[in-house]
């Protein structure tokens, strides 16, 4: 089987500063990995530069693409990394609406990236979007209604249908539950839990909380000052942390 | 029977008689000549030849007679006839080092080489009505004093000397000329001073100020304003030397501003700079701050999504010869456009009221 | 003063704008950015046509101006008038007798021939520029033929009103790869868009040309079950009875009486003329 995504010795540094350096592991499909680690370890430095946001210093993103097979993704010409990060690419940004058109209803949002890669019929549209709305339990009613209107949990179940519709084969989160209540929080995880389980997913999770690889990634890598210190199953790092970082980490935090 | 509307022709004609009538006023107060203009209204002919980017004073006050005062209508003229003159090719940079100048302040210090000189300011006058003025009268002759011998140096170069301001490196490219080739962004910051030198001086006052009120403040100190005349040379290539074809009046603003620095460079001033045609201080200080508040990609700064760093904002609308005409095109009719909107809106009403009528049935 | 030069631009600018014109035939739909100059209107009020019309006009050629349809609106008069000072060149008022026409908001009703150029006034070449406000980046979506967003606009208009509520500068896409702005014709002009004239579109305040060859596709955006429609006043002319033209709403009396009559008035006289 071929590794759905490749990474290799991916570095990046901000003037003499280490962003992340030297990362290196695959991605197989229908794989959840979680990135944890403090602020200002390097994850999310990583997760950008992986889904082409930041431009790296050195390294490689392969990429099994339908088409070509293995592409590392920071060589290819714009036009195609633009459209890998409209079909088989999603990003669910920490803030959703950093990663939502404010200004256009729900199902403008959930269908632009069907009209993106050609869709044309309205109504087959707006199907597939209240489809997607029920799928992160929106009410259809809510469909002409814009973001603006919408609760914090809504914008974010909103982000993840618009970035789902498309049936993409990785997801780049950065954060996804990040300043959501408590209680809002529980029921998204379990939420993007079911659709992992469902569509067969294969996902990158940046967090700093433990609960949230817990119940969603198979494995897990341990980011600390831009280094990865630890890597492994997600219940065996969790369980029995090898590296004193690792360590501090799952006891300081880990209350599941 | 209804008969279509016609006769713009002789309508236009009309309004052009009517214009000219009005435009020379009660011909009982005798008539202003252009010299009158050049002379006494010098700041609108200042300002008339820097946003016309065309220097010629006589062209200017001609302008600002015809157009009746509005100085936008006077720049527009300008603009208008200068875009048909040949161009010959380009002179050499002015040297404003070798400037003769007429006013030569500093904020940054209190004295330096080549002195403050006041100039011919507004700066300390009090702002009340003289109404001597309203009655012709004889004005006194002015204090002469010996100018100064040699240059007067540029007060960054006292700064540079330390290394504490950043270096203006030259370079040797010839600059895009941006009434020979379209604007594109990004621009490079030989193209944004251009557009900024012949930008609206409102529109650039307007952006500089919000620098100063927050939006993108830079901190910003006048280290040298200087207004005199320079000569403008040129290579002639059959001559195979530079020779003096002229001089022009000039307003040169460096303002020095603060910069944070970073692990790898040790704190150091930055520049902002403005050059304008004729005695137009207001507009060369604001041109400095802009230039400033637009360099944030290049000197590493934050994108605060401030008005003043927007280079496609600023760029794109500081030039009042275009936003005048597109403002003023409304004005054009427009019932074509009209019309296909009052048809949509005409059916979605239609449509609305049936589908409101069909509710209020299913209701009953 | 100098006297001008044949239809008022120096030779070396309408070389530089033919260069783009020439670029615009060979990239349908593609904005070419040129060096637009200051002309003696205002920019707003046709300098982007008039630059073109300039470039392209020579002694032999017969020119109509027209705006709203008409001949005799104020600026289409100023704007022939100007050419007729400049250039010295024939005008008419008969569509089929020109062989450059300069127009804004309209294509006339008679098909255009083989050999005709018509001329168009754009305000804002950017058919996304209200979506997208920078030009770095719409410039980077038309490269990439990034056009999602576009479609959001009319998804937008048809959940909010049942309809695509586009009545004017209704966006086109020309032969599968560039969406083009056609300059604020009604829609009812668009599919005349398919011609057998040149058809080239300047936009002087904005610096861009743009051009359709003869025959090139231009298809209105739409959805498959939203099909683009070519609307008008569902009227008569009040004059000569045309069913098949634009017509523009004329208010008569204090009541509000309305008539509606042909916007193309060179049509509707012809069409009046051969009725009696």
């Amino acid at each position: 089987m071929t590794p759905l995504l490749s990474v290799r010795a991916l570095t990046k540094r901000y003037g003499p500063h280490i962003g992340c350096a030297d990362v290196s592991f695959d991605l197989w499909p229908g794989e959840v990995m979680g990135i944890v680690g403090e602020s200002g370890s390097g994850k999310s430095t990583l997760l950008n530069c992986m889904a082409g946001h930041l431009v790296c210093d050195s390294g490689q993103v392969i990429f099994d693409t339908r088409a070509d097979g293995p592409t590392d993704t920071l060589t290819m010409s714009e036009p195609a990394r633009r459209m890998l990060s409209r079909t088989d690419w999603a990003f669910v940004h920490q803030h959703a609406r950093d990663g939502l058109r404010m200004g256009v209803s729900a199902g403008g949002n959930v269908g632009e990236r069907l009209m993106a890669v050609g869709a044309r019929n309205y109504g087959d549209i707006r199907d597939t979007a209240i489809d997607w709305l029920g799928r992160v339990e929106i009410s259809e009613t809510r469909i002409d209604d814009r973001p603006t209107t919408f609760s914090g949990g809504m914008q974010q179940r909103l982000q993840i249908a618009r970035n789902l519709v498309t049936g993409p084969r990785l997801v780049f989160m950065d954060e996804p539950t990040g300043g959501l209540d408590v209680s809002v929080q529980a029921r998204l995880l379990d939420l993007l839990r079911g659709l992992v389980r469902d569509m067969g997913l294969s996902a990158i999770i940046v967090t700093h909380d433990l609960a949230v690889v817990r119940l969603l990634a198979d494995r897990l890598m341990v980011m600390k000052d831009g280094h990865v210190v630890e890597a492994g199953l997600t219940d065996q790092v969790l369980d029995d942390p090898q590296h004193a970082y690792t360590q501090l980490l799952v006891s300081s935090v880990l209350q599941v | 029977m209804y008969v279509a509307v016609k006769g713009g022709e002789r309508a236009i004609d009309n309004a052009h008689a009517w214009l000219a009538e009005e435009r020379r006023g009660d011909t009982g107060v005798a008539e202003l000549t252009v010299p009158q203009i050049r002379e006494q209204l010098g700041l609108a002919v200042n300002r008339v030849m820097a946003e016309g980017s065309l220097f010629d004073p006589d062209l200017a006050a001609l302008a600002i007679k015809q157009a009746r005062g509005d100085l936008i209508e006077a720049i527009f003229l300008i603009r208008a006839y200068r875009t048909t003159l040949p161009r010959f090719g380009s002179s050499l940079p002015i040297e404003t080092a070798h400037m003769a100048c007429d006013r030569r302040i500093s904020a940054t210090f209190k004295d330096l080489p080549g002195g403050q000189v006041l100039g011919p300011t507004f700066d300390y006058t009090h702002r009340l009505l003289d109404f001597k003025l309203a009655a012709e009268g004889q004005v006194p002759p002015a204090p002469v004093a010996e100018a100064p011998a040699g240059d007067v140096p540029h007060v960054t170069s006292f700064l540079n000397r330390e290394g504490l301001i950043e270096e203006a490196v030259p370079e040797d490219r010839i600059p895009p000329d941006l009434t020979r080739e379209p604007m594109e962004l990004p621009a490079d910051r030989a193209l944004r001073l251009q557009s900024l030198t012949r930008g609206d001086e409102g529109f650039v006052l307007g952006m500089a100020y919000s620098t100063q009120r927050g939006y993108a403040r830079n901190h910003a100190f006048v280290g040298e304003l200087r207004i005199g005349a320079v000569a403008v040379e040129m290579e002639i290539p059959e001559l195979g030397f530079a020779i003096e074809i002229g001089e022009v009046i000039v307003t040169e603003c460096e303002t020095v501003n603060q910069f944070k620095g970073s692990k790898t460079e040790p704190p150091q001033f930055t520049r902002g700079y403005g050059l304008v045609f004729g005695q137009t201080e207001r507009k060369a200080i604001s041109m400095a701050l802009v230039d400033r508040a637009l360099r944030w990609k290049e000197l590493g700064e934050d994108d605060e999504g401030a008005p003043a760093q927007d280079e496609a904002f600023v760029l794109y609308h500081c030039d009042n010869i275009q936003a005048t005409g597109f403002l003023e095109h409304i004005k054009l009719p427009h019932y074509v456009d009209f019309q296909s909107e009052l048809e949509l809106v005409r059916k979605l009403r239609r449509e609305a009221g049936a589908a409101f009528a069909a509710m209020q049935e299913a209701a009953e | 003063m100098q006297e001008y030069n044949f239809a008022y631009l120096d030779e070396q600018t309408k070389r530089m704008i033919r260069r783009a014109i020439l670029k615009g035939l060979a990239i349908p739909g593609y904005q070419v950015p040129f060096a637009s100059r200051e002309m003696p209107m205002p920019y707003g009020w046709g300098t982007g046509g008039v630059q073109v019309s300039a470039a392209v006009l020579t002694p032999d050629d017969t020119m109509k101006v027209i705006d709203q349809g008409a001949d005799d609106t104020t600026n289409a008069v100023s704007i022939r008038k100007f050419f007729e000072r400049t250039a010295g060149v024939a005008t008419t008022t008969v569509t089929g007798e020109a062989t450059v026409i300069q127009t804004r908001h309209r294509i006339p009703e008679e098909p255009l021939k083989e050999g005709q150029i018509l001329v168009y006034q754009v305000p804002i070449p950017e058919p996304m520029r209200f979506l997208e406000p920078r030009e770095t980046e719409t410039r980077k979506m038309h490269a990439l033929e990034e056009y999602g967003l576009m479609h959001v606009k009319l998804y937008e208009d048809i959940s909010r009103h049942g309809h695509i509520a586009t009545a004017y500068a209704y966006p086109v896409k020309v032969e599968g790869r560039y969406v083009m702005d056609p300059s604020p014709i009604p829609k009812f002009d668009n599919p005349k868009l398919e011609m057998a004239a040149i058809q080239l579109f300047g936009a002087g305040r904005e610096q861009r040309i743009y051009a359709l060859p003869p025959h090139t596709k231009a298809v209105s955006l739409d959805f498959e079950d939203h099909p683009f429609e070519a609307s008008k006043a569902d009227h008569p002319c009040g004059l000569c009875g045309a069913q098949d033209s634009y017509l523009d709403e004329v208010i008569v009396d204090d009541e509000g009486g309305r008539l509606f009559v042909c916007s193309d008035t060179d049509y509707c006289t012809h069409r009046q003329e051969a009725a009696r």
